[in-house]
């Protein structure tokens, strides 16, 4: 283990703003984030379809808030195989709605409220996400 | 109001998502590479968001309603069963091949990047193809 890169201050800095979003949702609409759900649901499903919809969009919206109001650019690097974003893409929506939620929704919501079924879920896909990076770096 | 709320909570959650670079692939991929140049950052920002909203879910869900609707919505599912496990597993595969989990990849289609394009276009293939599949309870 070899630590590089890391930024401590804004990590707590957006996880705080993460938070914040997270608490507002539940006491204003009642409702846990979790992205995966709220996605599918967009897609699949009548019920609060509107909400979901405005939700994704502030969540798509927000990028281009933030660089107009800071003038920061966004980098970002992202893998360019087009087989491996597919693969990687569908994996990613199919085994959030089989296990019933991705990194917010179990990771944030679930374990805010000390949920055993999702502190079970974030170390499943946080073991497997580690293990498919190592196996990724040894090919 | 809560058409309001929820654009202005979206809003919030993905500014968090930039703040922290977690809409960065890389950044995140940095965190899953345990065993070489390991980025404890992603840790970092689940601790600053769980420092906010688990006190403040244990506040509010003692309030009678939420502002805007009439109940409070959500599953409280207990079930540990092979669908968990396996759900999460194949979501942590994705994950760790691209490193892109929801949110940051529906965030990071703003800055108009071909590659988390194909790549939220395949998540919301996975996200359709789900109502294919059997389960004996889709308790989901």
């Amino acid at each position: 283990m070899n630590i590089t890169n890391f930024t401590p201050i804004t990590a707590i800095l957006g996880g705080v703003l993460i938070g914040l979003a997270v608490a507002m949702f539940f006491l204003f609409n009642g409702r846990l984030v979790g992205i995966s759900g709220i996605a599918a649901n967009a897609l699949t499903n009548k019920n609060n379809r509107f909400d979901n919809i405005l939700f994704l969009l502030g969540l798509l919206i927000a990028p281009i808030i933030y660089s107009s109001f800071t003038g920061n650019e966004i980098k970002i690097t992202i893998s360019d195989s087009l087989l491996l974003l597919l693969i990687a893409g569908f994996l990613v929506g199919i085994g959030t709605r089989i296990g019933g939620g991705c990194t917010s929704g179990h990771g944030i919501s679930g374990i805010g409220r000390f949920s055993v079924r999702s502190f079970v879920a974030t170390l499943t896909f946080m073991i497997v996400g580690i293990l498919t990076v190592l196996i990724k770096n040894f090919i | 109001m809560n058409k309001i709320a929820s654009l202005i909570v979206g809003i919030i959650f993905g500014i968090g998502l930039v703040i922290s670079e977690m809409i960065n692939p890389e950044k995140v991929l940095g965190f899953l590479d345990l065993f070489g140049n390991w980025d404890p950052s992603l840790a970092f920002v689940m601790i600053g968001a769980l420092a906010i909203s688990s006190p403040l879910f244990h506040i509010i869900k003692k309030k009678e309603k939420p502002i805007f609707v009439e109940n409070f919505n959500y599953t409280n599912n207990k079930s540990l069963n092979n669908q968990l496990i396996v759900g999460s597993a194949l979501f942590g595969a994705g994950w760790g091949l691209i490193g892109l989990c929801p949110g940051p990849a529906i965030s990071s289609i703003a800055l108009l990047n071909i590659n988390s394009i194909i790549f939220v276009v395949a998540m919301l293939l996975g996200f359709y193809f789900f109502k294919f599949i059997n389960f004996d309870n889709k308790n989901v």
